[in-house]
């Protein structure tokens, strides 16, 4: 029976398995938390910067998003060593799924910020709001629950492009279950076993993020 | 930092990098063409009547969407054979990349329908068309004009997936890149004209989709 | 007297737990101009869309030209035609929309056009004839290659009306063809409506406009609650209603 004898031998990789699984959620939420610091700064940069920063800011923005993001791993990965930063792989595919995050971030933070209509700066304004305060209280609370969805989104395609990191050999959990299809020859069974972790990961993703969708809308 | 940039060894293999870009664009084409039929029929089953239909089409979309593509490209090229499905690398990759757009512009035809008038198919069926062709003559074509932009978007991010068909060793771009950087140790040079080749291919590609859409669009 | 063009009987209609026709009987020759009148939920555009099956009923029997609409007797139980069929009959009745829904992505001539080519496969030369004259017929033969969206409502109205009447249906269905227009757009479509009802057009109207229901009108129909409610030519329904919910509709309606 192959499946039995499937999950017998995932059950007796345990142990490397769950340590894959547990690089690629560290490695995913560095680079989420990462990232979207980051993209904060651009996205402010890009809707209130001056033009010469904001021109800066643009071409970062475009070149990172006009560049696969498999690219930008190994660019970062090869890129590193030659120019004396020694970083670990692990480190130099963080460095790179952060830069990737940052500009959708960024993207996601200037649409939502230019969504927001100009007469809620305005009233804040007429009621004697400064800058940053009309800033912190009226455009920010508003901007965080359009981004909420779509950041979500964002969150879930670095899990999946975490998985890339496998190609310059970081152990996370595709490579490995690669290595443990490398012994018993269980391709199938152990590629969609790992399919079905990152599914579960990504679902368990998107109902968190609508349930705080919901725990944070504004009641109309 | 000293590190001599010198861009000989890149251009003398710029023909392969072209040759592979050209590889990228026609599998990204061939891969949403057929993404385009499945994502229409799923985008129908997920509206349709039946239960059964509908839940298939929605497992379908979030099975997908929720897995790295990585883990599906080497699935269907490493696993399937199991099944005595054996497909070429670059079928392989098709098949993978269709399927999965096919996910994701099932999401896209699926707004789109929904946000059509009713009354639009009530006028067909009027005329005495059937619902076949209510939806050939005159839903489908409006939603698609509708979803241009999404749809050349999808397109972009296709192309820039096909970058991973180098993980199953495809002669694209990414490919080729790995080989030079590899072969002649220009790392900087190798990385920052292929991802900039990936960058402008994508300007380019939005530019044209751009003026697509404005030759196609509804007067009025 | 020949077969009516329009004979319905004992039509019951439900959303869900709601009943919204209880029993309409309703029989027009050809020629006859009726307007369906009575306040919103009274059930009137849900009877009007019952005649094309846009809408099913449940009991009861709509005949066009004879011809039972949507459904057939088989061992004395009712049976859906097939949807083939019923384009067919749709075709077989001509209907306009408060919304005009013209194709947005074709051009005037090419809206009047898809049924003529579509349905009654007519050579493409002889539907855009048939097409043209239809839109000169209606004012808008100079704007044939405009697109709805460059088009006023009563404009896209007036091309709704070719589009539908260009299929020389049996039975043309007016579902408030100027609610959703501009107050000076309206006049333009009631007279291209009185133009085809002067040609003997056989017609049934959905209207807010008792003015208009008065002046084409052979009968109007009151409908209260999914019944009629009085019936009869529009001189004595407008000026001497017989129970006090007209009258008071009347009043509201400002006749």
């Amino acid at each position: 029976m192959e499946i039995a004898q499937a999950l017998e031998v995932i059950w007796a990789a345990r142990w490397a398995l769950l340590a894959g699984l547990g690089n690629t959620i560290l490695i995913s939420v560095l680079s989420i938390l990462m990232g979207t610091a980051l993209g904060l700064v651009v996205g402010l940069i890009l809707t209130y910067g001056n033009p010469v920063l904001r021109f800066v800011v643009r071409l970062y923005s475009d070149f990172l998003r006009g560049t696969p993001v498999f690219v930008l791993i190994l660019a970062c990965f090869y890129i590193l060593s030659v120019v004396d930063i020694q970083l670990s792989a692990y480190e130099a595919g963080i460095f790179a799924l952060t830069l990737f995050c940052s500009s959708h971030v960024g993207e996601i933070v200037l649409g939502a910020l230019k969504a927001i209509p100009k007469g809620q700066t305005e009233a804040a304004k007429s009621v004697g709001l400064t800058f940053f305060g009309t800033f912190f209280s009226v455009l920010l609370p508003q901007a965080l629950r359009m981004i909420l969805p779509t950041w979500v989104t964002t969150a879930t395609e670095i899990v999946k492009a975490s998985t890339l990191l496998s190609v310059i050999g970081v152990v996370e959990l595709l490579l490995g279950v690669q290595q443990v299809i490398a012994r018993t020859f269980l391709s199938l069974e152990l590629y969609f076993f790992a399919g079905f972790v990152f599914f579960l990961l990504n679902f368990a993703i998107e109902k968190a993020g609508r349930f705080v969708e919901r725990k944070v809308a504004i009641p109309s | 930092m000293d590190y001599d940039f010198n861009f000989a060894a890149v251009w003398r293999n710029f023909d392969l990098l072209l040759s592979g870009l050209g590889l990228g664009l026609v599998l990204a084409l061939v891969s949403i063409a057929i993404g385009c039929v499945i994502g229409l029929f799923t985008a129908f089953g997920m509206l349709s009547k039946h239960r059964l239909l509908r839940w298939a089409a929605h497992g379908y979309v979030s099975a997908i969407r929720n897995t790295p593509i990585l883990v599906l490209i080497l699935f269907t090229f490493f696993a399937l054979p199991q099944l005595g499905l054996r497909l070429g690398k670059i079928e392989s990759f098709i098949v993978t990349l269709a399927v999965y757009s096919g996910a994701y512009l099932t999401e896209v035809f699926r707004s789109g329908l929904v946000a059509l008038p009713p009354g639009l198919r009530e006028a067909g069926l009027t005329i005495g068309l059937t619902e076949l062709g209510t939806k050939v003559r005159i839903t489908i074509p409006i939603m698609f004009r509708n979803v241009l932009p999404a749809l050349g978007n999808n397109f972009i991010s296709l192309f820039k997936d096909t970058s991973l068909a180098a993980a199953i060793a495809v002669p694209e771009l990414t490919f080729h890149a790995r080989k030079i950087n590899v072969e002649t140790f220009r790392v900087i040079e190798t990385w920052l004209v292929a991802s900039l080749m990936y960058v402008f291919a994508c300007a380019i590609i939005a530019a044209l989709l751009r003026r697509v859409e404005r030759h196609l669009a509804i007067p009025g | 007297m020949s077969v009516p063009v329009l004979e319905i009987t004992n039509l019951h209609k439900r959303f869900g737990d709601v009943e919204v026709l209880k029993g309409i009987d309703l029989t027009m020759q050809r020629g006859d101009v009726v307007s369906l009148i009575g306040s919103s939920g009274s059930g009137k555009t849900t009877l009007l869309r019952c005649v094309n099956l846009l809408e099913d009923y449940e009991e009861g029997i709509v005949a066009v030209a004879g011809e039972q609409i949507g459904y057939r007797q088989q061992n004395g139980r009712r049976v859906r035609l097939r949807e083939r069929e019923i384009a067919r009959q749709r075709a077989m009745t001509g209907m306009t929309f408060q919304h005009f829904n013209l194709f947005p992505h074709m051009s005037a001539i090419r809206n009047v056009m898809l049924g003529l080519v579509r349905t009654r496969k007519m050579p493409k030369d002889e539907a855009y004839a048939t097409a043209e004259t239809w839109l000169d017929r209606v004012g808008m033969k100079d704007r044939k290659d405009h697109f709805p969206g460059q088009l006023s409502g009563g404009q896209q109205q007036r091309v709704a009306i070719a589009r539908a009447i260009a299929m020389n249906p049996e039975l043309m269905l007016f579902d408030e063809v100027t609610s959703a227009l501009d107050p000076e757009l309206v006049s333009e479509v009631l007279a291209v409506v009185k133009g085809l009802a002067a040609d003997g057009m056989t017609m049934l109207l959905v209207t807010h406009e008792m003015q208009f229901a008065h002046d084409v009108s052979d009968r109007v129909v009151f409908m209260q609650d999914g019944r009629i409610g009085e019936e009869g030519p529009p001189d004595t329904l407008f000026h001497n209603p017989k129970s006090e919910r007209l009258a008071a509709f009347l009043k509201s309606s400002k006749f």
